[in-house]
C-alpha cells in the first residue's frame, strides 16, 4: 500500500479504481440494508 | 398472436416496408464497405475531428433521447404516479431499443469493436469519463434487458420467471435511475477535457449537469413524441387503460418539462455568469448559442406550459417535436458544430452521405424491432392473465 | 475489566491515527500536489535555431520504421502549407512568416499529466518514468477519445485500416532511450536546435537561455506549465502564437480538468439510492395515509351512521314509552276518577243512610274537622 504516486493522473487511476469497487458494494449493500430495515413493517 | 399472421401476402409491399427494405440494403452495403475498406473509406473523420455524427448523433442524442425509460418508471414506481403504469412499457422498450442500437452504432465507429468489453473487463481506465460512460451503459442495458424481459415472458407464457422478474422491479428501477443519472452527466462530462476545443458557450464547469437535466425533459418530450406516433400507427394495439391513460401521461409530462426546461434555461444563464461569457453573446456564436436555447429551450418550453394549462393535446405534441429537435440540436452543437471551433473552415468536419446513410440504417432498424415487438408482445397492452400487477 | 477496555480503544485509536498518519503521507490529502516523475527526460526545442532543414522527419520516420512518404524528404515545398501530425508522420516542421520565416518542429508533447492517458478507458497510455508517454496498441478499443482530449491535437488514427487501426503517435523513441540512446530526431538535429536531457535542467538552461539573449527570446518557456507542463520545451523569439503553438491552452491539467465530474460519480452512487428509495417510501407512506383517511372516512361515516339509527331507534323508544307512560298516566287517572266518583257515590250513599239515622250523623260531623286539622 506504500506506493508512491508521482503523477496525479496514476494516483487518480488507483483511488477511482478503489472508488468503483467501493461503488459496487454500496449498490449491494443498500438493497439488503433497505430489506433489513423495513423487515418488520406491515404492509 | 396468430391472427397477425394472417394477412393477406400481398400486404409485404407497402409504402413503409419497400422504403424500409431499401434502406436495409443500402445499410448492409455501407456495413461491408465500413468493415472491408476502414472507418476512412465511409466517413469524413480526420485527425481533427475524430468524432462524427455516429458520436454526435447516434450516441450522444441516441442515449439522452432514450432517457424516457427511466424517467416514466420513476415516476411510475419511485415517486409513485400509478396512472403512468401504461406508459411505462413502451418507455422502457424504446429505451431498451435506443441504447442497444447506441452499442450497436458504436461497432462501426470504434476502430476495433471486438474489444468493446476490454474496458469493463480487461484493462480498467478509471480515470476517464468514458470508462463510467462505457461501465454505465453496459450496467444499464442490462437492467433495461431483465426491465423488458416480463414482456417477453408474457408472449411466451412464462409465468414463474416473470412473477421472479417483477418483484425486482423496484430495485431495478432505482439501479436504472443511478445508472442514467450518472452515463447522462458523463456523456456532457466528456467534452470538460477539452476547454480548448469546445467553444467557451458550450463549454461550461456544469456541462455534467445540463447533460443530466436536459436528458430528463428529452426522455418526457420523446415519451410524448413516440405515443403520438404509436397512435397514429398502432392504435389497434392498445387496451382501453392505454387509450384513457395516455393523454393524463401527455399532459403530466408536458407540466414536468415545462418546468425542467425553464429551471435547465437557468441553470444555462448561470454558467455565462460563472464563466463571464457575456461578451461571446454578442457574436455569431452568440446568436447561434441564443437560437438554441430561446428558439429550442425557452420557446418550447412556453408552449409546453400553454398547451399544459389549456389542456391542449396538440400544442403539447408539437411542443415535444421541438423538444426533442433542440436536443437534437444541442448534442450536435457540442460534439461537432461549436468542437473544433478554432479550426480554419477548411478543417472542420461536414459528415459524409455515407455516414449519414449508416445513421439513418440504424435508425430504421430501431423502428423496424420496435413494430416487430410491440405488434407480438403485451407493450401497449396488458396481457389478459397478468392484468392483477 | 475497565482497564482493559480502555487499553483496548487505546489501541484502536492509535492504530487509526497511525493509519492516518501513513495514509496522509502516503496519498495526501485532496491539495497533495504531484511534481511528476523525478529526474525524467524532455526535450528543449530552440524555435530560434532550427532552419527546416527537415532531417528530423526523415529519421523519425526511419527509426520508427515508417512507411516512406511521397515526396522526399529533400524537398522543402511541402512546407509551403501547414502540416500536422498524421497516421505515419509522428513529426512535422512547419515554416512561419514572422515576417522572416522560422521554422518550429511539432510531435506529441509529453505532459507530465497526458490528456490521451487521463481519457483512455483502457489504460493505453502511460506516462513513463523516463517522460516518454507510450501507447500500447494490444488494449485499444479505437474510440479515438484521445484525439478528442489531446490539446496540442497530436495523436492520428489509421483510418484506413479496416480491422487493425491503431492510434499512433511520437514515442519520444522511448526503446532507444533506456537503450541510452537520443531519440531520432535530437540525434540528427545539425544546429541543435532540439538537446535531450533531464526536464529539469532543460527548463533552467532554458531561462538561462533567455536571461542571456533577452533581445533574442521571448520571456517563455511553452511546456513548462501548459497543460500542467510537458516534457518537450519551448523556447522561442516570437510569441509562440506567431508559430502555431496555442497560448490560451491554461495551466491546468487534463486529470485536474475532468476530476469535478468524476468526483460528482461516487457521490450519487451514495445518495441517489437513499433519496430515490426515500422518495420512494414518502410516496407509499402518502399512499398508506390517503388509504388509512379513506378507511377512517368510510369508517365514521358508518359510524355516523349507526349512531343516527341508534339515535332514532331510542328517540322511537322514548316516544312510545311516553306514550305507554300517558296511557298508564291516563288509566290512573280514569281509575282514580272512577275511585273518586265511587267514593263520592258511596258518600252520597251514606248521607242518604245518615238522613236516616240523623244522630249518628251528627257524632260523624263532630268528629270530622279534627280529623283534618290532623
Amino acid at each position: 500500500m506504500d506506493t508512491i504516486f508521482y503523477t496525479l493522473q496514476d494516483f487518480m487511476i488507483f483511488t477511482k479504481g478503489i472508488t468503483y469497487i467501493i461503488m459496487g458494494g454500496i449498490l449491494v449493500f443498500m438493497p439488503l440494508f433497505w430489506c433489513f430495515l423495513t423487515q418488520r413493517d406491515e404492509d | 398472436m396468430a391472427t397477425e399472421n394472417t394477412q393477406p401476402a400481398d400486404s409485404k409491399f407497402t409504402p413503409f416496408n419497400i422504403v424500409t427494405g431499401i434502406i436495409l440494403v443500402i445499410g448492409g452495403i455501407l456495413t461491408i464497405l465500413r468493415f472491408t475498406q476502414g472507418i476512412g473509406a465511409v466517413t469524413n473523420l480526420d485527425n481533427n475531428n475524430p468524432w462524427g455524427i455516429w458520436i454526435g448523433f447516434d450516441l450522444l442524442c441516441g442515449v439522452a433521447l432514450a432517457a424516457g425509460g427511466y424517467v416514466t418508471s420513476a415516476a411510475c414506481y419511485i415517486f409513485g404516479f400509478k396512472r403512468y403504469h401504461s406508459a411505462v412499457r413502451p418507455a422502457i422498450l424504446t429505451a431498451f431499443l435506443g441504447y442497444a442500437l447506441v452499442v450497436f452504432a458504436l461497432h462501426y465507429d470504434v476502430g476495433r469493436p471486438w474489444r468493446l468489453p476490454y474496458p469493463i473487463f480487461y484493462s480498467q481506465g478509471t480515470s476517464s469519463l468514458l470508462f463510467e460512460v462505457g461501465l454505465c451503459v453496459f450496467l444499464y442495458l442490462t437492467v433495461l434487458f431483465v426491465e423488458f424481459t416480463p414482456a417477453a415472458f408474457e408472449w411466451l407464457g412464462l409465468k414463474k420467471i416473470r412473477e421472479v422478474v417483477v418483484k425486482l422491479t423496484m430495485i431495478l428501477t432505482i439501479f436504472g435511475v443511478i445508472l442514467s443519472t450518472l452515463h447522462q452527466s458523463s456523456l456532457g462530462a466528456l467534452f470538460m477535457i477539452a476547454p480548448s476545443k469546445l467553444h467557451p458557450l458550450w463549454y461550461s464547469g456544469y456541462l455534467h449537469v445540463y447533460f443530466f437535466v436536459s436528458s430528463m425533459f428529452a426522455g418526457m418530450s420523446m415519451v410524448i413524441f413516440e405515443g403520438t406516433l404509436a397512435h397514429r400507427w398502432l392504435s389497434h394495439k392498445m387496451d382501453d387503460t392505454h387509450h384513457h391513460e395516455a393523454p393524463g401521461v401527455a399532459f403530466g409530462f408536458a407540466k414536468a418539462a415545462s418546468l425542467i426546461m425553464m429551471g435547465y434555461l437557468c441553470i444555462k444563464i448561470i454558467g455565462i455568469a460563472m464563466d463571464n461569457n457575456w461578451h461571446y453573446l454578442a457574436t455569431g456564436w452568440g446568436a447561434w448559442f441564443l437560437v438554441e436555447l430561446i428558439g429550442f429551450v425557452a420557446f418550447p418550453a412556453i408552449l409546453y406550459a400553454m398547451g399544459s394549462r389549456e389542456q391542449n393535446m396538440l400544442m403539447v405534441r408539437w411542443a415535444a417535436v421541438w423538444t426533442v429537435l433542440g436536443i437534437v440540436l444541442n448534442r450536435l452543437n457540442i460534439s461537432i458544430v461549436a468542437f473544433n471551433y478554432h479550426l480554419p473552415s477548411a478543417d472542420r468536419y461536414i459528415p459524409s452521405i455515407m455516414e449519414i446513410g449508416t445513421s439513418v440504417f440504424i435508425v430504421t432498424v430501431g423502428i423496424v424491432v420496435y413494430r416487430f415487438i410491440t405488434t407480438r408482445m403485451p407493450i401497449l397492452y396488458e396481457h389478459p392473465d397478468y392484468k392483477t400487477h | 475489566m475497565a482497564i482493559s477496555r480502555r487499553k483496548f480503544l487505546g489501541g484502536i485509536g492509535a492504530a487509526l491515527g497511525g493509519a492516518a498518519a501513513s495514509l496522509g503521507t502516503a496519498y495526501g490529502a485532496s491539495n497533495k500536489h504531484f511534481k511528476g516523475h523525478p529526474n525524467s527526460f524532455g526535450v528543449l526545442h530552440d524555435i530560434t535555431r532550427c532552419i527546416g532543414c527537415r532531417k528530423c522527419e526523415e529519421a523519425c520516420n526511419t527509426v520508427n520504421d515508417l512507411p516512406k512518404p511521397e515526396t522526399s524528404f529533400e524537398d522543402l515545398s511541402v512546407l509551403d502549407s501547414k502540416r500536422r501530425t498524421d497516421a505515419d508522420i509522428y513529426t512535422v516542421v512547419n515554416r512561419f512568416n514572422t515576417p522572416e520565416p522560422v521554422f518550429a518542429k511539432k510531435q506529441c508533447n509529453h505532459c507530465l499529466e497526458p490528456a490521451c492517458a487521463s481519457a483512455c478507458f483502457v489504460k493505453a497510455f502511460t506516462k513513463t518514468k523516463s517522460g516518454a508517454v507510450t501507447y500500447n496498441e494490444k488494449v485499444c478499443v479505437g474510440c479515438r477519445y484521445c484525439m478528442v482530449a489531446c490539446p496540442f491535437e497530436i495523436p492520428a488514427y489509421e483510418y484506413h485500416k479496416a480491422l487493425t487501426p491503431s492510434v499512433t503517435k511520437c514515442t519520444m523513441c522511448f526503446p532507444r532511450i533506456i537503450e541510452g540512446k537520443l531519440p531520432g530526431c535530437v540525434e540528427i538535429c545539425p544546429k541543435e536546435a532540439l538537446i535531450f536531457g533531464e526536464r529539469d535542467k532543460l527548463i533552467k538552461a532554458a531561462w538561462q537561455r533567455i536571461y542571456k539573449f533577452p533581445d533574442k527570446y521571448t520571456a517563455h518557456v511553452y511546456g513548462e506549465h501548459e497543460m500542467g507542463g510537458t516534457s518537450w520545451l519551448y523556447i522561442s523569439g516570437d510569441e509562440f502564437s506567431k508559430v502555431g503553438m496555442r497560448e490560451d491552452l491554461g495551466i491546468k491539467s487534463a486529470p485536474e480538468l475532468t476530476s469535478g465530474a468524476l468526483a460528482a460519480v461516487p457521490i450519487v452512487v451514495g445518495l441517489w439510492p437513499v433519496f430515490l428509495t426515500g422518495a420512494y417510501a414518502i410516496s407509499k407512506r402518502k399512499e398508506k395515509i390517503a388509504q388509512q383517511e379513506k378507511d377512517q372516512a368510510v369508517a365514521e361515516t358508518l359510524a355516523n351512521a349507526q349512531e343516527e339509527a341508534a339515535k332514532k331507534l331510542e328517540d322511537l323508544r322514548e316516544k312510545l314509552n311516553q306514550e305507554k307512560a300517558s296511557a298508564i298516566n291516563f288509566e290512573v287517572k280514569k281509575a282514580l276518577e272512577e275511585a273518586a266518583k265511587k267514593a263520592e257515590e258511596e258518600k252520597q250513599a251514606q248521607e242518604a243512610q245518615e238522613e236516616e239515622e240523623p244522630d249518628q250523623a251528627d257524632d260523624a260531623d263532630g268528629e270530622d274537622p279534627s280529623k283534618e286539622d290532623e
